[in-house]
């Protein structure tokens, strides 16, 4: 499907240019604006960006797949991150993310049907002094217990 | 005791609050001297890297080019992502001018006109905070074009952030500049160094959120007052960050050299249960590990804890308990490793995995003791064969935690492999295998 910016976004992206002495930098910076308008990195996304940017394709397609945050796949509406790395695994990381994992019926990377959920086990969010966390989409929420990280997932609409 | 990095003053995050506690005083008291002098008082302070390897600030400063008419740049490093670390995020929330302050001063005392402030992506929030703070900042002349009328000199700068994307390489100095440059986030071979060959290959430094926060103060109140602090050999603060098995986790900002039992004990509230520790990790995850019963007397500073066989690193405290599987923690640590392993060089890509499947092999009960020097051997190979820190970051934690906690781990070795051995023998039993044919 074919990809372009909105006309605000399109602002933005000259303030973003307005920040770099050339034109690759803002590749994450536009790649971060078409996933929140897209709500994915798609193929067409990546060869928009190349032809905005003066960038061969494939070197987006490089800067897409080196970093975790950028999707390749359309993710659900709720993109649950939960922390299992050490500080968080010593309290009960685990436990939130193997019943998280159950309560959605989705492996990591998984979408549920409904599209409302995606799920993926993501590594330290900096949160280590109020672990354990789970975030939902840009959102942290820490000093959690299973019930408490439960809840947040039935209280999402 | 004083803080510099985290002062507790409330809303000091909002410009006024700063201002009216002498904020963007230290700007122009740097102003009024040289480039020069400047780097002169940071060496003469003491101020070493907050970001893990300690070195000093203006020595860095001063490898900075004189000569040359490319530009320079200041990057910043934010990305903390390193497992345990979570202290600039206490910065771009409670004191995001001092941040300010402190990379303007650094960018005269170099001669950058532009300074790039990376943060790592999942940060949203903190993000939110610290574009906010840049952008009152700018509206009142303390960043920008502006800042030459406020001051009355030809000095400007511009600070930018550049959000990352999730990739702890890219806390690594030249992964970090690849990220900028709108690159996979690869380190560079070193030499050159970013003072010769840094963004778009000019001369460039690169300091961590909490060094350059240090900054301020310290043009204030004079060197001499921050050598004072501490460890002569480390003065000032650092942001000790406690997780893990302990009542009260959190930051605490503690003189150098501060005792690390003290730490845990008197400021984290202790282990919850009263239960005995088994390990603590002084410096964030890629930091050797210490034993429970060796932690009697090390303080927190560079050179006593490498006196103790460990690193200081970012300064993030991992404190396990007793009934802590030390198995199963290194091998969550090895698989962090092996997910943030650029794949660039052979021995990291290849020996984390190598590493986390013989981990895996040991948790699911099938390794053996030869796995345990298998361990040790593979870590070796990785160790000093890498482009950059990476390598040692994996390998240590392996190397230390199967040395140092051994008998941990011989022990479960043997008694899964005994569980085994057993289960063979009852599950043969109930079959009609000929008794002459069980060997165990």
């Amino acid at each position: 499907m074919e990809f372009k910016f909105t006309e605000e976004n399109l602002q933005k992206i000259d303030r973003v240019l307005e920040k770099y002495p050339v034109k690759q930098p803002a590749v994450m910076p536009l790649l971060y604006l078409a996933q929140e308008q897209n709500g994915w990195i798609s193929v067409e996304v990546m060869q928009e960006i190349a032809n905005i940017l003066e960038m061969d394709a494939e070197d987006v397609l490089g800067v897409v797949t080196f970093y975790t945050m950028f999707h390749q796949k359309p993710m659900g509406k709720h993109h649950i991150q939960v922390c299992t790395n050490v500080s968080c695994m010593l309290r009960g990381g685990y436990e939130i993310y193997n019943s998280v994992r159950e309560k959605l019926g989705i492996e990591n990377g998984g979408v549920t049907q409904d599209t409302k959920f995606s799920l993926e086990e993501v590594e330290c969010m900096g949160s280590c002094g109020t672990a354990p966390m789970i975030a939902v989409n840009e959102d942290f929420f820490e000093n959690l217990s299973k019930d408490k990280a439960l809840q947040i997932l039935d209280s999402l609409t | 005791m004083e803080k510099i990095v985290l002062p507790e003053i409330e809303n000091l995050h909002q410009l006024d609050v700063y201002l009216n506690n002498g904020g963007y005083t230290a700007i122009r008291k740097a102003l009024s001297q040289s480039p020069d002098d400047i780097i002169d008082q940071v060496k003469k302070s003491g101020l070493r890297g907050r970001g893990g390897a300690a070195f000093s600030a203006g020595l860095k400063w001063s490898f900075m080019p004189k000569s040359t008419d490319k530009p320079k740049y200041l990057c910043i490093n934010g990305d903390e992502s390193e497992p345990g670390s979570f202290k600039d995020r206490q910065v771009f929330e409670f004191n995001p001018h001092q941040l300010i302050e402190g990379a303007l001063i650094t960018c005269y005392a170099i001669n950058a006109r532009k300074a790039y402030l990376y943060i790592r992506g999942e940060y949203h929030k903190w993000i939110k905070l610290m574009q906010k703070a840049i952008d009152d900042a700018y509206e009142n002349g303390f960043i920008g074009e502006k800042m030459k009328e406020k001051y009355g000199t030809d000095f400007s700068c511009d600070l930018y952030i550049h959000k990352g994307a999730g990739a702890y390489i890219c806390g690594e100095e030249s992964s970090l500049m690849n990220s900028i440059e709108g690159k996979r986030g690869y380190p560079r071979v070193k030499p050159p160094f970013p003072a010769q060959n840094g963004l778009w290959g000019n001369p460039t430094t690169i300091n961590n959120v909490e060094t350059l926060t240090n900054v301020p103060p310290i043009i204030n109140k004079g060197w001499e007052w921050f050598a004072s602090i501490g460890e002569p050999k480390h003065p000032g603060t650092l942001l000790f960050g406690v997780s893990g098995h302990v009542n009260k986790p959190g930051v605490y900002e503690l003189p150098s050299g501060t005792l690390l039992t003290d730490i845990i004990y008197n400021y984290a509230g202790g282990v919850p249960g009263n239960k005995k520790i088994k390990c603590v990790i002084p410096g964030g995850s890629s930091m050797p590990p210490l034993r429970g019963d060796a932690l009697e007397g090390v303080k927190m500073d560079a050179e006593s804890l490498r006196a103790a066989g460990s690193a200081i690193g970012t300064g993030g405290i991992m404190v396990m308990d007793e009934d802590t599987d030390l198995v199963k923690v290194l091998a969550r640590i090895t698989k962090f490793y092996y997910h943030e392993s650029c794949g660039q060089c052979t021995p990291c890509r290849e020996g984390t995995g190598w590493m986390l499947k013989l981990l895996n092999r040991i948790v699911d009960g099938k390794g053996s003791s030869k796995d345990l020097d298998l361990l040790i051997s593979v870590a070796n190979n990785i160790e000093g064969n890498t482009v950059c820190a990476l390598g040692e970051a994996a390998a240590w934690p392996v190397k230390f935690m199967v040395t140092r906690f051994r008998d941990e781990f011989e022990a479960q070795v043997r008694e899964k492999v005994e569980l085994e051995v057993k289960n063979k023998v009852h599950s043969m039993r109930s079959t009609e295998t000929p008794i002459t044919n069980i060997t165990v």
